[in-house]
């Protein structure tokens, strides 16, 4: 950190706080401290997309569906390092803001950060300028920062957000994912990202309505989860042992809410009773 | 060849603390004080778009009288200051101490060098510490002085007068309608004592509390319309979205969601 002893710094504030500028805290830490910006790093050459990849442990599936009154999303709780187990109570779903929330998957201690910074950025932009930004705005802004980790991502070190949020001018929720490159796609109805995405969309294909109650949507992301942990070896289960469950959030109009961990634990027993009698869960009509 | 004129310092640094207290009385005063819950800030501003009390960070808030320029660029500077000092160490990291020392730094530098023009603004940074009895108010002056405010804190135009409004009804943990009324009727009372007390209503108000009953960790929130008539009405409070109730969950990152039950979810809209 560089405040203070900056060069051009003036009685305890850099000359840069002071110069009418951008609203953007990537832009003016990128001026003041680059270092403390996660996109610092630079691996240097010689590092291949393995041996980078294998350093971090890596998170894994992100559901995100939406509901008449908001959206919902929910993370599984496992980190992995290869083969290995590195956290089984992590958390992979935060909120952005009062109004929007994102998921992470990829390389979990840049991704971390990366959310870390997305929070910041927001605050600031709301902060500075007295006005939040629009959803799609936030929407872009995570892309830029997406698009700035390109040179990491393509060492093995990706960052694959899904945001989502209660998108105050439309009057419902809406989710948008990315890719590697920083790219942006507006995802409807659902969306799940990560290594046990494919089971998870299966799943929700056949669960989801779009005019499902709020319990049920949950209900129905908790059942997509318990989908890509069956199939997904990186993708971890509900924990019934140590009660550690996945982590699930809703974004309305009234703002981001966390679903209570009792509750969920409830709507998990029950999901987990109707696993016995029919393990592949609960039957859609053919036709 | 002329030579230039000498001009002693001590009539130096009083033609420019004389220059910058003209431009600071001209403009309407503000009030922050103490309340039961943590720390009001009341502004006599008829704008609703160009706002004399502003957020900086978490718990710390920013109020500015003077020259609208010179005060946001500080409350800009502050933000940047705070933000950045979060991201690189943590939230609890930012103090309004630190900041309030920087703003002394730069304004003090400002005042005393020949170079520029003194910045015509006093602020007021406050903080909301972990009880009532760490709450900070600092005032800082166009040239750098800095004060440790008990209870409250004054400036604009007629500072003296105000204050004295608010030392005669001022009280430990004033609810907050009792608060903002008596800032409102000190603000009223500019003219001294004799002159009628002049109305001030919601259009000619900015009000905002730095709130620690808030359950999300940024505990500023801008008191406006409805709220603040029902405020200055002695009416209940209506409820703020931001203000629910339940216990913030301890996430690492900021800011945390409050927890919710399924059945309080508001119905879709019709």
């Amino acid at each position: 950190m560089t405040d203070g002893s900056a060069a051009g710094s003036r009685g305890g504030l850099p000359a840069a706080f002071l110069r009418a500028g951008s609203s953007s805290f990537v832009d003016l830490a990128a001026a003041v401290a680059p270092d403390v910006l996660p996109t610092s790093r630079s691996a240097g050459p010689g590092t291949s997309a393995a041996s980078l990849g294998d350093l971090t442990p890596h998170g894994t599936t992100i559901v995100a569906a939406t509901f008449p009154g908001g959206v919902v999303m929910a993370g599984d709780r496992r980190a992995t390092m290869s083969n290995m187990i590195a956290q089984r109570d992590i958390e992979k779903v935060f909120p952005a803001d009062e109004f929007s929330l994102v998921g992470i998957a990829g390389a979990a201690g840049l991704a971390v950060e990366m959310v870390g910074l997305f929070q910041v950025e927001l605050e600031h932009y709301e902060k500075i300028e007295g006005a939040p930004l629009s959803l799609v705005g936030k929407a872009n802004r995570l892309a830029t920062m997406i698009r700035g980790n390109l040179p990491l991502a393509m060492q093995g070190l990706a960052v694959v957000p899904l945001f989502a949020g209660w998108d105050e001018a439309a009057a419902m929720g809406r989710i948008f994912s990315y890719d590697a490159t920083g790219g942006r796609y507006e995802e409807h109805s659902f969306f799940s990202v990560g290594s046990g995405s494919i089971f998870a969309r299966g799943a929700l294909k056949k669960l989801y309505a779009p005019d499902l109650a709020v319990a049920d949507t949950v209900m129905a992301v908790l059942q997509a989860l318990y989908d890509a942990a069956d199939d997904d070896s990186a993708t971890g289960g509900p924990d019934m042992a140590r009660r550690i469950f996945p982590v699930i959030m809703i974004a309305g109009p009234d703002g981001v809410q966390r679903v209570g961990d009792d509750q969920i634990g409830a709507m998990v027993d029950r999901l987990v009773a109707a696993r016995r009698i029919r393990p592949d869960g609960p039957e859609a009509r053919v036709v | 060849m002329s030579s230039p004129f000498y001009v002693a310092p001590e009539q130096q640094m009083k033609d420019r603390a004389d220059f910058a207290r003209k431009g600071i009385g001209r403009g309407r005063s503000v009030v922050v004080l103490h309340y039961a819950d943590g720390i009001v800030f009341v502004a006599e501003n008829r704008s609703q778009a160009l706002h004399k009390v502003g957020e900086i960070y978490d718990r710390i808030g920013f109020a500015a009288v003077g020259r609208y320029n010179e005060f946001d660029t500080l409350r800009q500077a502050g933000i940047r200051y705070a933000d950045l000092r979060g991201y690189s160490y943590d939230r609890t990291d930012v103090t309004a101490r630190g900041l309030a020392n920087a703003y002394a730094q730069l304004l003090g530098g400002i005042f005393s060098s020949g170079g520029e023009k003194p910045y015509e603004v006093e602020i007021i940074v406050a903080e909301l510490g972990a009880s009532a009895q760490d709450d900070q108010i600092y005032r800082l002056t166009y040239d750098g002085s800095i004060g440790d405010e008990e209870h409250f804190a004054v400036m604009g135009g007629s500072a003296e007068a105000i204050a004295e409004v608010v030392r005669s009804g001022y009280a430990d943990a004033l609810d907050l309608a009792a608060a903002v009324q008596l800032a409102v009727h000190a603000l009223g009372s500019d003219g001294g004592p004799g002159t009628p007390v002049r109305e001030l209503g919601v259009d000619a108000l900015e009000v905002a509390v730095l709130d620690r009953t808030r359950a999300l960790p940024r505990k500023f929130r801008r008191v406006a319309g409805p709220r603040l008539a029902a405020v200055l009405g002695g009416q209940p409070v209506p409820a703020d979205a931001g203000g629910v109730s339940g216990q913030p969950d301890a996430s690492t990152t900021s800011p945390a969601a409050p927890g919710v039950a399924l059945t309080d979810l508001p119905s879709p809209p019709a």
